[in-house]
């Protein structure tokens, strides 16, 4: 067709493609011809060893996954049942917030809990009788994993539910359908066709899971792969191997996330321009019994850490904090490369997610494209790429041209908003693809593309999902400590590393000040984000 | 002639960018905690500016560790004059990268065993050490033997020697002390271990939370806790074997040869200006001449009957195998 070569949503989704293929393709670049001449590092990573770590690593990934995506599912369903609720949108916005906690605050706040040392030790005690050993072990790292994970699951179900159309939902009030074929004939095929992407992100977190898998683990049993391109790259300064390390780490995962698209299915959508503008739903006592009690399990199960980590910030002295000039730098410094790496990456999502379904409208039938496979799931194989790895092969490239330092805000926001991408595309392509379902033939009939049609058509549906898409990859960049790790330097401090340094320095209580202060500023931003996204209120 | 080009270049540098660069520079590269508020380098700053009329930029990164990756990242191009912050475990690694250049000579450091290295000057040292919570163990192991052969209620945190200086310096002492027998040890000690933690700070950051009465850290630890925060309830156990050593060093970096600042810091360093501070800002003794006495905390802490270390080159020879033996014990 004439008119699809053209069709600007396909550039733009070729423009971000290029963009990432660059930033990732330019580290193993730099890493391959620094390590070129030496392989044999490489090769020797390749010994018994390595397979135990492989497959404590693809067991541990894969029950984190089921753990966290199955009650994200039900608990996702309860939410959408009930729409107004007090307290619904916080909870909403309190669920992105454990993306924002470094690793170790949160496996602390775990701790404080479930630890030895824990609230509920002595009650874990008398029921396990004898002492309580505490949840070191593969029971922790599942306990972690799922913190962080389900609350994020939940939200990306919930982003897929919230784009059934009015009108099923008025039709099936008018049916008098009861919750159970709701479910399974309303619910069920929305939440299928977007669980392989939500189970394959959960799955990309847990498989490259680093402080959480060593501390929480109880001893090197409990390895991933991660671990050995970390060491690689520090240590043992070895490029080839931490490259020869990610590209199996790559592959693995590329063979997990082609199994789990077998789980899904694509929806047809409703092809209508939506004429119900409420819900039509009608939510029996018991079920909201059930529902609630379900949303109150969650909200414990996430709220209890995260409450542990307020009580130990609380202890700090955070008006002498407030006031240190460092910390202010780094909060300032915090928020504004967030914002920054999140607005990248909500355009990179959106830029991917018109792309691919411009390609997928422009297939009659038969096999999907390369490019159309590339915009679909392709693009989320960065998050198996340790930024550890992209960072020091820039820092190899670019060492040649000038000066790094200059460019090390730059670099920590480009690779945060890349990394950030596969979650804002999760969070923007249900809607995105369902309101092209109901417009794109009008636009087509009416001559509408390009700017236009963004502004006038796609942006009133997009608001909501782009602003949850945008909470977040903030959050996810402002808890980022992989290129701070690299690119940080006293010119350069955000809250996480400014945090791990005073850890670092016996000064236990300034970090857990500095966690509850992350907390704050994390969900300031995402209160922020939703407020402006929210959507306009129209009567019907 | 290179000098001249030399003064010919800084003048013209000077000329074109003004007055704010009118000063010669010394660039340091060093690890975080040397930079904040809290650490030395504040108060080296000042000292040594005020001595040399220069201005002196601290550039800082995460670790020691991170500290040598990332002049190896720079390469020959580094800004860096001095890099400060490396231990011996280090050195022998950096020195193979060829980006440093020779100090040509120090006076006035002391360091336990000695010093005489051509290329890196000691600033500091410290003992590995066992720090325990004495409100939850009365009854301390008196010897690494006792901690690895006794019973196994007081568990211990220790840290892993594939990410960090400490775990390494724990795999060092026990291969120190038990030599060939070290799998053996260490597949006695594995029961007591109640996590092994990616860094320093996880690992004390358990300690501190109490989920485990033991905890790898220094013997000046518990100077820390009793100046700034005047308790004395975490002590470090005296092992009757020794402890480990950790001695760290700078070194002046090819692109530092060419600047005559660099060996200037050097003397300034191993002098009393510079060592007066590093007890009580960077916890660790001083490796150099001092003015001051050493607060009487340190008084108080556990004094080595035993001074354990291997050097640099053995350890750069062995530690790959050594860490191997220590994953494959441990990951059973």
């Amino acid at each position: 067709m004439q008119r699809t070569a053209s069709d600007p949503r396909i550039t733009a989704g070729i423009i971000a493609l290029a963009a990432i293929a660059l930033l990732i393709g330019g580290a193993f670049a730099g890493l391959l011809f620094e390590g070129a001449h030496d392989f044999s590092g490489a090769w020797a990573a390749f010994d018994p060893y390595l397979l135990r770590v492989i497959r404590f690593t693809l067991w541990q990934a894969a029950l984190s996954t089921l753990l966290s995506v199955i009650p994200a599912l039900f608990v996702a369903r309860a939410l959408s049942r009930h729409p107004r609720f007090f307290g619904r949108g916080l909870i909403l916005q309190i669920f992105a917030v454990p993306l924002a906690l470094p690793a170790i605050v949160a496996a602390l706040g775990i701790l404080a809990l479930y630890g030895r040392a824990g609230y509920f030790a002595g009650v874990l005690a008398v029921i396990g009788g004898g002492s309580w050993p505490g949840i070191y072990g593969l029971s922790g790292i599942l306990i972690a994993h799922v913190f962080f994970n389900l609350p994020l699951a939940t939200r990306l179900f919930l982003e897929a539910l919230q784009t059934i159309p009015a009108d099923q939902w008025r039709l099936a009030s008018q049916l008098g359908m009861a919750a159970r074929p709701a479910f399974r004939l309303i619910e069920w095929p929305t939440l299928r066709a977007a669980l392989p992407g939500v189970a394959g992100l959960v799955f990309m977190l847990c498989i490259t899971s680093f402080t959480i898998v060593l501390t929480l683990g109880g001893g090197p049993a409990a390895t991933t792969l991660e671990v050995g391109i970390y060491q690689a790259l520090r240590f043992d300064f070895d490029p080839a191997r931490a490259v020869t390390l990610t590209l199996l780490q790559i592959a693995l995962t590329f063979i997990v996330v082609l199994a789990l698209t077998r789980l899904g299915a694509n929806v047809v959508g409703d092809t209508n321009l939506p004429v119900a503008q409420r819900r039509y739903l009608s939510v029996g006592g018991r079920e909201t019994w059930l529902n609630a009690v379900l949303i109150l399990l969650a909200l414990l199960f996430v709220v209890g850490p995260m409450a542990a980590t307020v009580m130990a910030g609380l202890g700090a002295d955070l008006g002498r904090l407030a006031s240190e000039a460092t910390v202010r730098q780094a909060t300032l410094t915090s928020a504004a490369l967030a914002f920054l790496s999140a607005l990248i990456s909500v355009m990179l999502s959106l830029a991917l997610t018109m792309a691919r379904r411009a390609l997928a409208l422009n297939r009659s039938a038969g096999a999907k494209t390369l490019l159309e496979r590339a915009a679909d799931t392709g693009a989320g194989f960065v998050l198996v790429v340790p930024p550890i790895v992209v960072g020091a092969g820039w820092f190899l490239l670019l060492r040649h041209v000038g000066d790094v330092f200059a460019i090390a805000p730059g670099m920590v926001v480009t690779v945060n908003a890349v990394m950030a991408m596969p979650f804002a595309l999760r969070a923007v392509r249900p809607a995105y693809d369902a309101a092209s379902e109901r417009h794109e033939r009008l636009c087509a009939q009416l001559g509408i593309a390009g700017w236009n049609r963004l502004m006038l058509v796609d942006w009133p549906s997009l608001r909501r999902p782009l602003a949850t898409a945008f909470a977040f990859a903030m959050a996810l960049s402002l808890g980022d400590l992989g290129v701070i790790a690299l690119f940080g330097s006293d010119s350069v401090q955000t809250l996480p590393y400014l945090l791990l340094a005073r850890m670092g320095s016996y000064r236990t209580e300034d970090a857990a000040g500095l966690a509850l202060l992350l907390g704050v500023v994390c969900l300031a931003l995402i209160v922020a984000a939703n407020w402006l996204g929210r959507e306009k209120v129209r009567d019907a | 002639m290179r000098t001249l080009l030399y003064a010919f270049v800084s003048a013209m540098t000077v000329v074109l960018s003004g007055p704010a660069l009118a000063k010669d520079k010394l660039t340091v590269y060093t690890y975080e905690s040397f930079t904040a508020d809290w650490g030395p380098g504040p108060v080296v700053k000042k000292a040594f500016e005020a001595e040399c009329g220069c201005d002196v930029d601290f550039v800082s990164v995460a670790d020691g560790v991170a500290l040598l990756n990332r002049v190896r990242l720079e390469g020959a191009s580094t800004k860096a004059d001095i890099v400060l912050g490396l231990d011996t475990n280090l050195t022998a690694d950096a020195k193979a990268s060829g980006l440093f250049a020779p100090h040509g000579g120090v006076t006035d450091v002391n360091v336990p065993g000695g010093w005489s290295d051509d290329t890196f000057v000691p600033f500091d040292y410290g003992y590995f050490a066992v720090v325990y919570d004495t409100e939850k163990l009365k009854n301390p192991p008196k010897s690494l033997k006792e901690l690895v052969e006794g019973s196994a209620d007081g568990k211990i945190v220790i840290q892993d020697p594939r990410t960090s200086t400490p775990g390494l310096g724990l795999l060092l002492w026990v291969k120190s002390v038990y030599g060939d027998k070290a799998p053996e040890a260490w597949a006695k000690l594995k029961g007591k271990v109640l996590t092994v933690t990616p860094g320093w700070s996880e690992a004390y950051g358990l300690f501190t939370k109490g989920e485990a009465p033991m905890v790898l850290s220094y013997t000046t630890s518990p100077a820390y806790h009793m100046v700034a925060e005047n308790t004395e309830r975490y002590q470090a156990a005296s092992f009757e074997e020794g402890e480990y050593l950790q001695i760290e060093v700078a070194g002046i970096t090819t692109t530092g040869a060419k600047n005559p600042l660099a060996a200037k810091f050097i003397a300034f360093m191993t002098g009393p200006k510079f060592q007066d501070a590093i007890p009580e800002t960077n916890w660790m003794f001083p490796a150099g001449k001092t003015d001051k006495p050493l607060n009487p905390a340190f008084d108080k802490l556990v004094k080595p009957t035993k001074t354990l270390l291997f050097s640099p080159e053995e350890v750069a020879a062995n530690r790959k195998a050594w860490v191997d033996e220590w994953l494959a014990v441990m990951s059973k």
